[in-house]
């Protein structure tokens, strides 16, 4: 199997490793970089636990090589409240219980993240389609939709706020 | 010894309680400050930092120093012979160091069969055949998860295939024999009945009105979002094996390891971290544990493995495959007399079904449900097939849930066939408030419920008369809306120690409390969490108790080593059991801590009575003492003659289940071009008893009515007649997301279980019990007109289409 070196940035740090071509993003993330919050929750892309952010687009990792991403910036879960404080999704989370074992939540959270850089200003129906993408089997979406909404607000009150 | 008496104290207080009717209100109790944060606040979750900044520590997370990864070789048929395996291309491989067959581990003391949850036995790796499609045939194991998947690809096995058999009533002409390493060869496993057959046949034979339906519950699988797995580490020096395991019961499960391997008891320590959703399926013992753990014992190095989805999908166990054939008789008044049940249980090729050991179709008895009948009689037969085990639960209590559907699809049916409204004809036959506690005709004594309450406080949440009327017009513009109603009655909390046991092992429950000297307070259980919140309910339940704030009592599972002996969580059982315990233990400590604050404040113990968190004297509340200070005494200055410390442990064993209950009513209104069914709305009243932190009642009954929801309208488990899995990957097996469930509205009454120490119930369940019903009777309201009498979920919209076409509303 050939092998490559792969250069990226993940949540704000460059790293630089050899990899086999065929080596998935997401083992990849979770294997040689030891970022575990990254989850793995089926084989044919469907459930969306993988998703993290490449280049600011949600991706589900599972599907995507790490050779294809020499070059990205990735951002994964364990980047949102790296400056110490929760970010307003994960916050949203917390707050409106949108979470029962937490292993979508990672995923969801930054599918989330992605959606709205798009869509500050959803509307619940956007919402829902804009995670159609990750599975939960615990919550039932409801209030992963008003964990969303709550971030959704909080960070448009701080962008107008001039943040 | 105080603690004895408190105990006894609680339990004669229980005596009364079950004979006295318990009101139902509507309001949350609180009776503990914010600071303290005890039952009934909406506490958010104490575990919830972790999972939302990606660290979470679940099995596939675990990395050992030099670990290895084990793939499994996979059966393409679903029974054939097996003529031979050669591993000798994948064990040239680089990075391969061993392959695993049923010869090797007959060879390492007769691990080729294991037993299951119900005495039966199941192959973990097969010698002469395999029985199922996706079945396991043997595994290899290697220094990375890739060099394993490479070489499961270049293990030859010759196989002869052989006729399967899929359906179950085709199973019972024994034509094709799926176990012919027993003695008896025969697909039949056993037949079980409960209730009264002769009383119920003479209530048929006096009825004014009979109806009759025959019925099917798909088979379906939990598919937790987080699969399988497994990573296993023998110490050979210390002959030591610890395993970090999917598990939803650790304590059982190292007690199954043991008795299966050989191993000591002492010398295996079996930690489930965190759990990504369990929901019955991380119950059984699936043949990858065994293999992998094997793997760990031969190789003396850590071993891991995760399966995919497609075989979790295709090779753990499956739930439900009931096919049902009801009657249901109604006297000259109309009113419920009689239900004659008889079911075939699809097992597949093992009986592995996750029952309590003497219920081999769980508490299926529990269908006559919510209303008052004479007589009921209910027969079931067990047939293997070439399919995986079936019969784990589907975030079920033991079959509560096929139970509730048939009882809930009969009563609809009959009131319409009687001409009736479905919501009156439940009103006039129920079990009423008056008549609890209450033996149903199967032999359940029925702890407490107020079904009239749940329903009419469901029909005003919206509107249902007025529904009923928009549907008149509705249908008299030939336009398609229908109601549905389930009154739902379930029973959890396994189980009186009599009764209920898990290979012997009896269902209780357990709890154990340390205070440390500074108040702050460890709590361990014999549960497991699997995103149920057990790191608060279980907090807040001692905080109510002792007065502790609920963020200084941490609470911790999972780990053999350090918790005590308990059952697990499934089945709604954690609250019953292990909540119980919790309050039982809190109250021995309080018994303690009621000596020390009398030596303390030099009174007697009787000069005291206790205030939210401190024991004061009695008429001078100043004069107290808090539950910190009682807890630093008990440590630096407790009374001469007493034990030194403040902790107590508690194995609860409840006296009997516990029975929640709910209405829930569902709106559709259906397409007649596609017969898409859309739902409109959806209420959902549930009574789980007192509540201990609404904000997760209020998580799982939304989660649990998506679970509801699937089943009725997404998911099933199809087999092509070679036995082939049809919907083995999630591109196929469809978990409804955001867009397909809908905005659940919820509304509660609160009838607290009297035998239960804080009048709680579990309430996990009750919405993936109650919701397929009132789907299913929503959409035959919808066509009952057009002549359909009933719909087999799920309801796809080409199952409604044709029918809608066979009425010759849509061509």
């Amino acid at each position: 199997m050939s092998e490559h070196e792969v250069t990226l940035t993940i949540n704000g740090e460059s790293v630089t490793r050899p990899v086999e071509a065929r080596t998935l993003l997401v083992h990849f993330i979770r294997e040689d970089l030891s970022l575990t919050g990254t989850h793995i929750g089926c084989d044919t892309t469907s459930c969306g636990a993988c998703t993290v952010l490449v280049c600011g687009k949600p991706v589900k990792s599972c599907t995507m090589f790490a050779v294809q991403a020499n070059g990205a910036e990735i951002e994964t879960i364990e980047n949102l409240a790296a400056a110490g404080t929760l970010h307003p999704l994960q916050e949203g989370f917390w707050e409106k219980h949108g979470l029962q074992c937490g292993y979508c939540t990672p995923g969801m959270i930054m599918s989330a993240k992605g959606f709205l850089a798009d869509n500050p200003d959803p509307t619940e129906d956007e919402i829902r389609h804009g995670i159609s993408g990750n599975l939960c089997r615990c919550t039932g979406y409801n209030k992963i939709v008003e964990a969303i909404q709550y971030a959704a607000e909080k960070l448009q009150a701080a962008d107008a706020g001039g943040e | 010894m105080p603690q004895l008496d408190d105990r006894k104290e609680h339990h004669s207080e229980l005596a009364e309680g079950v004979s006295a009717r318990v009101p139902t209100t509507d309001e949350v109790q609180i009776k503990t400050p914010e600071k303290i944060c005890g039952m009934g606040h909406r506490k958010k979750r104490k575990e919830d930092p972790r999972f939302i900044q990606g660290k979470g520590n679940y099995v596939d997370d675990v990395k050992l120093p030099g670990m290895l990864y084990m793939d499994i070789v996979r059966s393409p048929y679903a029974h054939a012979k097996i003529n031979s395996i050669d591993a000798s291309a994948a064990l040239e491989m680089d990075g391969v160091l061993a392959v695993i067959t049923g010869e090797d581990l007959k060879a390492a003391g007769d691990l080729h069969w294991m037993p299951t949850l119900m005495s039966d036995t199941q192959m973990v790796l097969p010698i002469d055949k395999v029985v199922y499609y996706a079945q396991e045939v043997c595994a290899v194991i290697a220094t990375s998860r890739y060099i394993a998947a490479d070489a499961i690809e270049q293990v030859f096995v010759d196989y002869e295939p052989l006729d399967a058999v899929v359906d179950p009533f085709e199973a019972m002409k024994d034509k094709v024999i799926v176990r012919d390493d027993k003695e008896e060869k025969t697909n039949h496993i056993w037949h079980w009945e409960a209730g009264d057959k002769a009383a119920t046949d003479s209530v048929f034979n006096d009825a004014a009105t009979i109806v009759k339906e025959k019925m099917y519950i798909p088979r379906i699988h939990v598919s937790s979002i987080e699969t399988c797995g497994m990573v296993a580490n023998y110490n050979k020096v210390r002959e030591h094996m610890q395993i970090y395991m999917t598990s939803q019961a650790p304590h059982a499960h190292r007690t199954v390891f043991a008795l299966v391997s050989g191993i000591p008891e002492h010398k295996i320590q079996i930690i489930s971290p965190d759990i990504g959703g369990g929901f019955g399926g991380k119950v059984p013992v699936y043949p990858g544990y065994v293999i992998c753990a094997v793997a760990s014992l031969v190789t003396g190095k850590p071993v891991k493995w995760i399966e995919d989805r497609s075989e979790n999908l295709q090779a753990d166990s499956f739930a439900r495959d009931y096919h049902i054939e009801a009657e249901m008789a109604a006297d000259k008044d109309g009113k419920i007399s009689g239900l004659r049940v008889k079911t075939l249980s699809d097992c597949g090729a093992a009986d592995a079904a996750a029952n309590p050991s003497k219920f081999p179709a769980g508490l299926y008895s529990i269908c006559t449900g919510s209303y008052d009948m004479k007589a009921a009689h209910v027969e079931v037969d067990g047939v293997y097939t070439t399919k995986p085990p079936g019969g784990v639960a589907y975030r079920c209590s033991f079959r509560v849930t096929e139970a509730v559907h048939m009882i809930e699809r009969m009563t609809d049916i009959m009131a319409h066939e009687l001409g009736e409204d479905p919501a009156d004809y439940r009103l006039r036959n129920f079990i009423r408030p008056d008549q609890f506690p209450y033996t149903s005709p199967t032999g359940w004594e029925y702890d407490s419920g107020n079904y009239e309450g749940a329903l009419n406080k469901a029909m005003d949440m919206l509107d249902y008369r007025a529904l009923r009327e928009e549907q008149k017009e509705k249908r008299a513009k030939g336009e398609l809306m229908g109601i549905g109603i389930s009154s739902f009655t379930e029973v959890v909390g396994a189980g009186p120690s009599k009764d209920y046991d898990i290979l012997g092992i009896k269902m209780f429950d357990s709890a154990e409390i340390r205070i440390h000297p500074t108040g702050k307070a460890m709590a361990r259980f014999g549960t497991k969490s699997q995103g149920q919140g057990h790191e608060t309910t279980y907090a807040q339940i001692i905080a109510e108790q002792l007065g502790l704030p609920a963020d200084d009592i941490e609470v911790e599972e999972g780990d053999t080593d350090t918790a005590p002996y308990g059952l697990g969580t499934y089945a709604s059982r954690s609250t019953p059991t292990a909540g119980a315990a919790a309050v039982m233990a809190a109250r021995k400590i309080k018994a303690k801590a009621k000596k020390i604050a009398a030596h303390l404040l030099e009174v007697g113990d009787d000069d005291l009575e206790w205030n939210v968190d401190r024991f004061q004297v009695k008429g001078s509340p100043d004069q107290a003492k808090t539950i910190q200070e009682i807890a630093f005494a008990a440590y630096t200055n407790h009374p001469q003659g007493m034990e030194a410390g403040l902790e107590a442990v508690d194995y609860y064993d409840p006296p009997n289940l516990t029975f929640p209950f709910g209405s829930y009513i569902c709106v559709v209104d259906i397409d007649k071009g596609t017969g898409e069914v859309k739902i409109r709305r959806f209420v959902a009243v549930d009574d789980c008893g007192h509540i201990i932190n609404p904000m997760i009642v209020e998580g799982q009954i939304e989660g649990g009515l998506t679970m509801g929801l699937a089943p009725a309208m997404f998911e099933e488990i199809v087999y092509d007649e070679h036995g082939q899995n049809l919907t083995g990957t999630f591109a196929d097996y469809l978990v409804p997301t955001a867009v397909e469930s809908p905005k659940w509205e919820l509304g509660k009454t609160i009838t607290p279980s009297p035998h239960h120490p804080i009048g709680a119930k579990g309430v996990g369940e009750s919405p993936t019990v109650g919701a397929p019903p009132a789907i299913a009777n929503a959409v035959v309201d919808a066509l009952w007109h057009l002549g359909v009498r009933h719909i087999d979920i799920p309801i796809t919209p080409p199952k409604v289409w044709k029918l809608l076409r066979d009425a010759g509303v849509t061509d």
